[in-house]
């Protein structure tokens, strides 16, 4: 947390002294609707968080006089924002169907693109004492289980991996985001639950991720997109680009997602 | 403006005068007082702008919908229950007993209003879960788990109700006069017998307003809820629990909901008031 | 037979009562003295509302407070019926159920209890309002149910606490004759704790007047009346009072004014006269009163259907003239008179 912060700090005191920098000798740049310079806002799904705040700051050094603010959260959260009017420059979903409904509202500017993908995984708690080794060791009494509700897209993806495994299961609770799930985890109120590879990773202290063959079945595809209204385009696309790139897609699969 | 309508009767010739002062409010009180009234009513006002009207009824007759409603309006009666037994005598001994300590205990019962919701529902499973202190001893000694039942959600909202009912009925103690205790003890009634057929009746329309307060909030309650209990329909989504998954993907179902929400509590509430709370 | 057996003390911080009470079984004994007297203090301690710091309080025999055996006995368990200044009836119970309040907790079931306590409002002719929530009560019926209510439980020792005070002067006038009846009916000891001279002289057989937590003068009416021995007291009265030496037939009071006095006197002495015995003159009066001296008018009061005369001068008196006096003589504030006083209506009698 304390490390996040200052990192933070020193990444804004950078840009600062970027802007200092570039104010004083603008020669190499561009056009001024095409220069990469200035603050750029991005929504992205909260299992972008630790990914997406390293890549930030790879953006911000690669790029001196850019500053990128993050604003982590639901994609449905994130979505219903955007069409409320909020000033996002960047969209990065953990669902095409939040995507779409951006898309669909003409919010997008050009094409979303996949940028990666995430895989379900059984979390279970350190020493998995219960022995599972796939879905079917779910179903039961004496395992509690927890899912996302069927309305995020961990839930949705935690269906159709059930449902392509044949298994029927009554879990205890439908949480409402993935976290909520790891959490019901790590607090031992569960044996088992579906989560996303990244999050079983980012809580490896706590719990394994146990994988499974029907995980194939229910891949979640992260679509990324500059928007409309965007108040610094020209950014917000080198941004896009730079998530696209190897060095990002570095960070993002050693948080456990999948290269698209 | 007058409490006492007797007051109004008895002295005839002061009514004009109090209509002619009704009629000059100071500007300094009415401004903010009708921008506050705005700020609480405007998004309800909202609500009801979007609601769906044309797919009210079908949407009202999705099962989900008074299932939802069904588990909320008893588990936010049952919290009230607990918050009764167990407040009422928490609110007397902090307003009649003096003891070492009693200003922290006082600031602890307070913890509730101040936590986030989400953080209580933590807490209570950190207590209270399969691996709490106290519910694994439950769990070992007697197979009982709250998480994920029905009486966890009463007890989630319990936790975070309870306060609004022990500050009220404690007010309501230290305004009530002792001496009427006095009197009790006089005439042969020991503590508890002038706690029953005393004190109570005494304060019994502060203690209507703080189980109102308490049901209300346990009835919107949702951090606490969603945090210790989980969402299961029927057995722990409550309302707002069903309100906030149905903002993922539908908002109109969201707004649906909420305005069930809404007009169940006040037609509650309101019908509660007539009856109880105005004093005679 | 001694009923009530008291050494009251309570200390407090700046307060120290000490206050020594016998009454025997139907007597009335009225605790008389100014505001902070002490009095509610002495009456709380023997309810049992306020432990004492020493002494003892023993009824019928048995010791309720006594802190030297550490021995106590609740306020619940003790013998004892209050009637509160303003009554304290409980305001969600009818009048009935107030005065069925005290049997039904000493054991009686529901219906004796009601049964005893429609007989206690029938004894105070009150029947017509059994069914009325005290709000409903005018302030003597409040008066009589309390009353009621403090008697169901036949107290060995009863205490009524300044009992008309709440009440309008008219009410009071009715009511205090009720009380007196009621009163006169108890067969235990009865303590009226109050600071109207008027009600403790009518209603009390004898008086215990208390001043800064001692008992300051104790006696019968009549005794208390003719020989006031504090400035309250005189004042309660309405005797004009100075303390003196006596030498023959006068009593040198103040800063060395000779009063002079029928009786023969030597030593500390009081000497008293009623406000109704001083004359008032526009120029020194020639006759056969003994006493005069010139005096400034301080004030003028109504004092029933005459005026009170309040005077400055070598002794501060007070004289009771009627109004044709009060124009005759144009009796304002700062107007010069003099006094008269005839040596046979001054009392003088020992310290």
């Amino acid at each position: 947390m304390k490390a996040r912060w200052i990192r933070g700090l020193a990444a804004g005191l950078i840009a600062l002294a970027a802007v200092g920098l570039t104010a004083c000798g603008d020669d190499d740049a561009g056009g001024g609707g095409s220069e990469v310079t200035g603050e750029i806002t991005v929504f992205a799904a909260a299992s972008l968080t630790e990914s997406f705040t390293r890549i930030g700051a790879d953006f911000e050094a690669a790029n001196p006089g850019t500053k990128v603010t993050f604003n982590f959260a639901g994609s449905s959260a994130l979505a219903t924002q955007i069409g409320q009017g909020a000033p996002a420059d960047v969209f990065a979903s953990a669902a095409p169907a939040n995507m779409a409904t951006v898309a669909d509202a003409g919010d997008v500017d050009g094409e979303a693109v996949t940028f990666v993908k995430n895989q379900l995984v059984i979390a279970v708690p350190k020493g998995n004492p219960k022995g599972i080794t796939g879905l079917s060791d779910l179903v039961g009494p004496d395992v509690k289980v927890a899912l996302c509700a069927e309305q995020v897209p961990c839930g949705a993806a935690a269906k159709k991996a059930l449902q392509a495994a044949s298994v029927e299961l009554t879990p205890v609770t439908f949480e409402q985001d993935v976290k909520s799930v790891l959490s019901k985890v790590t607090l031992g109120e569960v044996d088992a639950a579906l989560v996303y590879r990244t999050d079983a990773i980012a809580a490896a202290s706590d719990v394994d991720g146990v994988e499974f063959a029907e995980s194939a079945g229910a891949i979640n595809e992260y679509p990324i997109a500059v928007l409309r209204n965007a108040p610094n385009k020209a950014t917000a696309r080198a941004f896009v680009d730079h998530v696209l790139s190897d060095p990002a897609k570095l960070v993002l699969t050693t948080a456990g997602f999948q290269a698209a | 403006m007058s409490a006492d309508p007797s007051a109004a009767v008895s002295a005839p010739v002061r009514a004009p005068r109090r209509r002619r002062r009704a009629g000059r409010v100071p500007v300094a009180l009415l401004v903010p007082a009708v921008l506050g009234l705005l700020l609480l009513v405007l998004p309800l006002a909202g609500l009801l702008v979007r609601a769906p009207w044309t797919t009210l009824p079908r949407r009202l007759a999705e099962p989900g919908v008074l299932t939802a409603l069904g588990l909320s309006v008893q588990t936010a009666t049952m919290a009230t229950v607990v918050c009764l037994v167990l407040g009422v005598p928490l609110a007397w001994l902090l307003a009649r007993v003096d003891f070492p300590g009693k200003r922290v205990v006082r600031a602890l019962v307070t913890v509730p209003l101040v936590l986030p919701p989400v953080v209580g529902g933590v807490a209570l499973l950190l207590v209270f879960g399969r691996k709490g202190i106290l519910g694994a001893w439950l769990d070992s000694a007697f197979g009982i788990t709250l998480p994920f039942t029905t009486a966890g959600v009463v007890l989630a909202e319990a936790f975070v109700a309870m306060p609004f009912l022990v500050i009220a009925v404690e007010g309501a103690l230290r305004a009530a006069d002792s001496r009427y205790e006095e009197a009790a003890a006089t005439l042969g009634a020991g503590r508890w017998t002038t706690f029953t057929r005393v004190t109570l009746p005494l304060v019994a329309p502060g203690i209507a307003a703080g189980a109102v307060l308490c049901w209300a909030r346990a009835l919107g309650e949702f951090g606490a809820t969603i945090t210790f209990a989980g969402n299961f329909p029927g057995r722990t989504q409550t309302m707002p629990l069903a309100v906030y998954l149905a903002l993922e993907t539908d908002l109109e179902a969201a707004i649906v909901l909420s305005l069930v929400l809404l007009v169940v509590s006040v037609v509650i509430l309101a019908g509660l008031r007539d009856r109880w709370i105005s004093s005679p | 037979m001694t009923v009530l057996d008291a050494h009251l003390v309570v200390e407090r911080e700046t307060f120290r009562l000490d206050v020594p009470l016998r009454i025997a079984a139907g007597e009335v004994v009225a605790l008389l003295g100014p505001n902070g007297a002490g009095k509610t203090t002495a009456l709380r301690a023997l309810a049992g509302l306020r432990p004492l710091t020493a002494g003892h309080v023993t009824l019928d025999g048995l010791d309720l407070d006594r802190p030297g055996s550490r021995l106590w006995t609740p306020v619940e368990r003790r013998r004892v019926g209050v009637v509160f200044q303003d009554y304290l009836l409980f305001p969600h119970l009818s009048a009935l159920d107030n005065v069925a309040f005290g049997p039904r907790r000493r054991g009686l079931a529901k219906r004796d209890a009601r049964a005893k306590a429609a007989d206690w409002l029938k004894r105070m002719d009150l029947t017509d309002y059994a069914a009325r929530k005290p709000r409903h009560l005018s302030g003597g019926q409040a008066q009589r149910v309390a009353l009621a209510r403090a008697l169901a439980v036949e107290p060995t020792l009863l205490l009524l606490d300044e009992p008309l005070a709440a009440l309008d002067a008219r009410t009071r006038l009715d009511t205090r004759t009720e009380l007196h009846t009621h009163l006169g009916e108890h067969a235990g000891a009865t303590l009226l704790v109050t600071h109207d001279p008027l009600d403790a002289l009518i209603l009390a057989d004898r008086l215990v007047i208390i001043e800064d937590g001692r008992v300051v003068q104790e006696g019968d009416a009549a005794a208390v009346t003719a020989r006031p021995r504090t400035d309250y007291v005189a004042r309660l009265v309405g005797l004009n009072l100075f303390r003196g030496h006596g030498d023959g037939h006068d009593v040198r009071v103040g800063a060395d004014f000779p009063l002079a006095v029928a009786d023969r006197v030597s030593g500390e002495v009081f000497a008293a006269f009623p406000p109704s015995a001083v004359a008032l003159h526009p120029e020194r009066p020639e006759g056969s009163a003994r006493n005069t001296w010139p005096a400034t008018v301080a004030s003028v009061q109504h004092n029933g259907d005459n005026l009170r005369v309040r005077l400055d001068g070598p002794i501060p008196v007070a004289a009771d003239v009627t109004p044709a006096a009060v124009a005759q003589l144009r009796l304002v504030p700062g107007r010069e008179v003099w006094a008269a006083v005839k040596a046979t209506q001054v009392r003088a009698y020992p310290v």
